[in-house]
């Protein structure tokens, strides 16, 4: 599989993204410049990492949207090309409209940092097919921006279509207010486009990926993605 | 001319900060607070050749990257400067 990690000024995730796709699961992995259009036919995945792209001034994504490289990943996006956004990744494509929705500030006003545990809510994409009887995966998240929100109407879309990807839960995969850290609507923690080549999540699976670790629930979300390329 | 800009949740979405304020509002005595909400405020400078074509661009800038429109309204107003 041949992979793109975009760049932006005050990405800080991109190298851990970078580590597990070449040198845990031996993929081709390239680097991708913000400021560059880039020609992305040849790749499989293109990774938007979390981080703080241009000091989430504004708002976390506003500004990053309108990096060149966002046109090559539109274009990419729209001919079927995977696209994963990771915390700040996930929020850059909802500004960009990508994916639909926005993140807001946690309900807690706090910046939180822990393991989470989400249940698999569709198994039947490009990011989760490997999931198999595994239907809870523990991943941490780290965001301040990290609360998602979209009309009812709409969310009761998502639902429809399969959407919503993964939620927070406890560990045996209740979905509850109490499992809800941030205060996401329908405690979604990731969301998919219509057609699933594109997914955002707020969890880090990178964080969690490498075997050095004691937990590598993260990995599933990569090796599906070989597996379906 | 400077463009004088307000960035507002919408009616409905959850405002974390607007919430704590009024709380602290309320503990404070102001009983007559029913609610708050916080927003941004933005001032442009601009160099437009007329209040028409600015009223336009400034819209424009808003809908495009100052407010996210799927939670966030604007409005503005244009004073004229020296």
């Amino acid at each position: 599989m041949k992979c793109g990690i975009v760049v932006f000024p005050g990405s800080n995730c991109d190298h851990d993204c970078y580590h597990i796709l070449k040198h845990i699961l031996n993929q081709e992995t390239h680097w991708l410049w913000h400021k560059e259009e880039a020609s992305l036919e040849s790749f499989d995945l293109v990774v938007l990492p979390g981080g703080f792209s241009y000091g989430d001034y504004l708002r976390a994504g506003a500004i990053a949207r309108f990096s060149p490289i966002m046109n090559s990943i539109t274009r990419f996006a729209k001919n079927g090309g995977k696209v994963l956004g990771i915390c700040n990744g996930f929020q850059i494509l909802l500004e960009c409209g990508l994916l639909p929705g926005v993140l807001i500030q946690n309900q807690s006003r706090k910046f939180i940092c822990k393991n989470v545990f989400v249940s698999v809510d569709n198994p039947d994409t490009a990011f989760t097919q490997n999931c198999g009887e595994k239907n809870v995966l523990e991943i941490p998240i780290a965001h301040h921006q990290g609360s998602y929100y979209i009309d009812p109407h709409s969310l009761g879309q998502l639902e429809e279509n399969g959407q919503i990807i993964f939620r927070y839960c406890d560990t045996n995969g209740n979905v509850s207010a109490e499992s809800n850290p941030n205060g996401s609507v329908g405690s979604v923690a990731g969301v998919a486009n219509e057609q699933k080549n594109v997914m955002g999540m707020m969890p880090h699976p990178e964080r969690c990926a490498d075997p050095l670790w004691s937990r590598i629930d993260g990995q599933i979300i990569f090796q599906s993605l070989i597996s379906n390329s | 001319m400077l463009a004088q800009i307000h960035v507002t949740f919408k009616e409905g979405v959850l405002d974390p900060q607007g919430k704590t304020v009024h709380h602290a509002l309320n503990d404070l005595g102001y009983d007559e607070v029913l609610d708050v909400n916080i927003g941004k405020y933005l001032e442009i400078k601009l160099d437009s050749a007329s209040e028409e074509e600015a009223e336009i661009r400034v819209r424009e800038m808003c809908e495009q990257l100052l407010a996210n429109t799927v939670i966030e309204s604007f409005r503005f107003t244009l004073v004229p400067t020296e």
